[in-house]
């Protein structure tokens, strides 16, 4: 494995409207590792997401972010993009009477302007396109269809996992891409997660459930707990967790710091 | 919506107008104000028939009599019309040029600029154009090749001296001068526009054009079109038009009249980029504008495409008469309205034959503080067995100081009509913005994204060439197209 460092998160402080919601967060990821994000509901999952991707409504009040030796958070939303940081979105967005294929071929062709490479024109996306189709298997009309519009639950997560296909990612964070789907959805999306992990990216995969973890198998698992990342361990974590829910591991990081104090 | 994205979407409608430049060339303009004397002097300066001054006479005293409309969801301060230049014409112009080579180079320079060139070795995409210049064609292309096949496009002026008897036969017949208070005023000080003739069984070979230009200042434009296609005939025609910026509103109220017989098709496309008056809505064009076609004929068409960026004030409704039996009209509509811009547009479909067929799409946009109003009458009179109509209006906003109005009047008298209506209006959201952000498009660019995809089935329906206009004009990229 690949020990070439891609994400560094530092003391990581963030929150919404004066409410703190991150309260110091560190984590490293390395390149060709997946590493899990769960927590239960209201503990910031979705919000190191939207802050690690530059979401304008939350405020990061302390700490650092480093991604590939740049300073991530001083960078635009648009720019972490083209640097490669992708959101597989928890609620996708419809874009009315945008046509799927011309809105990922501006997406592609963005990252290429900013590396500097020429763009592609329309019939060699759509080459690259078909090949990354094949992989997933979905059916070739969603792209002629306007951007998420109409789309059912499982649609908008399997388009979300295609975008990422094309885009090719250093860094992919998906936030809930398992809520709202069946079992065989499910599996046809954590496939192509699979299929696109090599040793040069990484995934962030956040959750609530394990289950989808039964497909996507981490490297790493983390608790995150108000705000905090407070367990952190392999597979078995998860495995633990769903057996035990989270309560053990708020008790045991609880007596853990009032050992500390 | 944070103020980033109100900045970025703000930038992304708000262009420089490019078109707000004054051509400094001597005019013979006669003093501001109206009475009868006004329009004598007019129709005296074009040695016109007397049947014309007789009408122009009667159009003018009735319109002494009407009241200006306020029915329109529109505000402004009321327009003078004592204050009003009602003719002015470039001075080197006054006979009229023989050919292209005899016009002014100022004014040739002044359409190159607009990128209309008027010069026939610098052929726009085998479009023929006619130039207007404040009130006077000066000149217009491609028209012996044109006569060839016994088509007519010409100055009116022109017309009326040389077809008298077509002029007489239908000016008027469409839009009579006691149809409104605009369209009165036009009839009684109108002084030039196109006009086409499209003789039984041709198909007009090129697009046909006329180019509205207003440069001098306080001077209304009362241009008159006359567009008649003969049986079995049909012809594309477009229009667009530009003024320089200025403090002070001008008055634009012209008539469009179309005419067609038996299976004839007339296809009428605008691009209308008037000055729109500057950020904080001084200045900018009133457009009040009647434009009416009459599908005379069985199986005629007549198909309205426009797109609506510029001016103060819109205030237009391209209408069809149903006349004749299964005669089909269409209606496809942009109209945008930024800053204080404010547009109450929309169209008239008046089902009168049998089985006739209409069609309604309506885009309108709203940004800044800009009122956008869709106003529709589909009537179905009595004769008008299986009639159909379906209406489509649609509204984006961008931002929240801007609005967006529906008036539908739907009139049947018959029965056996069927009527379709739907309606939707949608915001630019955040959520879409930060989207298309984290997929590294630009909020530009994705604000130009859903604009152009909102608008593309009208787009659709413009000349290619008229099309990368009227997206230019939008501010908006090349989309949809492949892909």
């Amino acid at each position: 494995m690949s020990s070439e460092t891609l994400l560094e998160i530092n003391k990581l402080k963030a929150g919404i409207n004066g409410q703190a919601i991150l309260k110091g967060i560190d984590l490293t990821v390395n390149a060709g590792e997946v590493h899990a994000i769960m927590g239960p509901n209201g503990s910031g999952k979705s919000t190191l997401a939207q802050v690690l991707v530059g979401r304008e409504e939350y405020e990061v009040s302390e700490g650092k972010v480093t991604y590939q030796g740049k300073d991530l958070l001083d960078m635009s939303v648009e720019d972490r993009a083209r640097e490669g940081v992708f959101l597989a979105f928890q609620y996708p967005v419809e874009i009315p009477g945008v046509n799927g294929t011309y809105f990922l071929r501006a997406a592609y062709n963005e990252q290429r302007k900013y590396r500097g490479e020429e763009e592609l024109d329309a019939v060699d996306f759509l080459a690259l396109v078909k090949e990354k189709m094949k992989v997933l298997e979905l059916p070739p009309t969603l792209l002629q269809r306007p951007v998420n519009e109409g789309f059912s639950g499982g649609e908008k997560k399997r388009n979300e996992i295609f975008q990422m296909a094309v885009l090719e990612p250093t860094l992919a964070i998906l936030d809930e891409t398992d809520s709202g789907l069946d079992i065989d959805a499910l599996k046809t999306v954590a496939e192509g997660v699979n299929k696109l992990k090599n040793s040069r990216n990484a995934q962030i995969v956040i959750t609530h459930y394990q289950r989808l973890l039964n497909y996507i198998v981490p490297d790493f698992v983390h608790v995150l707990y108000d705000g905090k990342l407070i367990k952190s361990g392999g597979r078995e974590l998860a495995l633990e967790l769903e057996e035990r829910g989270y309560d053990w591991v708020v008790a045991e990081a609880s007596s853990t710091a009032a050992l500390a104090s | 919506m944070s103020e980033t994205t109100e900045q970025a979407i703000h930038d992304a409608v708000n262009q420089d107008y490019k078109y707000g430049f004054v051509t400094d060339i001597d005019t013979d303009s006669i003093p501001p104000g109206l009475n009868e004397e006004t329009i004598r002097t007019i129709s005296g300066k074009k040695n016109e028939p007397e049947f014309l001054l007789e009408w122009r006479l009667k159009a003018y005293r009735h319109w002494l009599k009407m009241k200006e409309p306020t029915w329109p969801h529109v505000k402004y301060n009321p327009v003078n019309f004592q204050e009003i230049v009602y003719f002015s014409a470039p001075k080197s112009n006054k006979d009229g040029p023989k050919s292209l080579d005899e016009v002014d180079p100022k004014l040739l320079e002044t359409y190159e600029k607009l990128g209309i060139p008027l010069h026939e070795r610098a052929r726009l995409a085998g479009v023929a154009v006619d130039a207007v210049f404040d009130s006077v064609s000066v000149g217009t292309t491609f028209k012996d090749q044109l006569a060839e096949q016994g088509i007519l496009f010409c100055s009116f002026s022109e017309a009326v001296r040389e077809h008298p008897e077509l002029i007489r036969k239908y000016l008027g017949t469409v839009v009579p001068y006691t149809d409104n208070f605009y369209a009165a005023l036009n009839s009684a000080v109108f002084s030039d526009g196109s006009f086409c003739f499209i003789p039984k069984g041709v198909r007009c070979p090129m697009d046909l054009s006329t180019y509205f230009r207003i440069n001098a200042a306080n001077t209304g434009q009362f241009e008159r079109t006359l567009i008649v296609a003969e049986e079995g005939s049909s012809v594309s025609y477009l229009e667009g038009c530009t003024a320089p910026m200025r403090d002070e509103n001008q008055l634009h109220a012209a008539v469009v009249e179309l005419v067609a017989l038996d299976r004839a098709e007339i296809k009428y496309s605008t691009v209308q980029n008037w000055y729109p008056g500057d950020e904080e809505g001084k200045g900018g064009i009133y457009n009040f504008v009647t434009k009416r076609g009459a599908a005379r004929g069985y199986k005629s068409k007549i198909s309205w495409t426009q797109v609506e960026t510029g001016s103060a004030i819109t205030w237009k409704y391209p209408s069809v008469l149903l006349q004749g039996d299964q005669s089909v009209g269409e209606f496809y509509s942009v109209a945008l309205t930024n800053n204080y811009q404010q547009a109450d547009t929309g169209t008239k479909m008046i089902h009168i034959g049998k089985d006739t067929r209409s069609t309604i799409i309506s885009k309108g946009i709203s940004a800044g503080k800009g009122q956008n109003s869709y106003r529709g009458l589909v009537r179905f009179m009595k004769g008008a067995e299986n009639a159909r109509n379906y209406s489509q209006c649609d509204s984006l906003l961008l931002g929240n100081k801007c609005g967006a109005h529906t008036f539908p009047y739907i009139e049947v008298k018959n029965p056996s009509a069927k009527v379709e209506h739907e309606a939707t209006t949608s915001k630019i959201g955040e959520d879409q913005i930060f989207y298309c952000n984290q997929r590294g498009i630009s909020t530009q660019d994705a604000v130009n994204m859903i604009v152009n995809g909102f608008c593309k089935e009208v787009f659709k329906k413009l000349p290619m060439e008229f099309a990368v206009e009227a997206q230019a004009l939008l501010g908006v990229s090349l989309e949809g197209s492949v892909g």
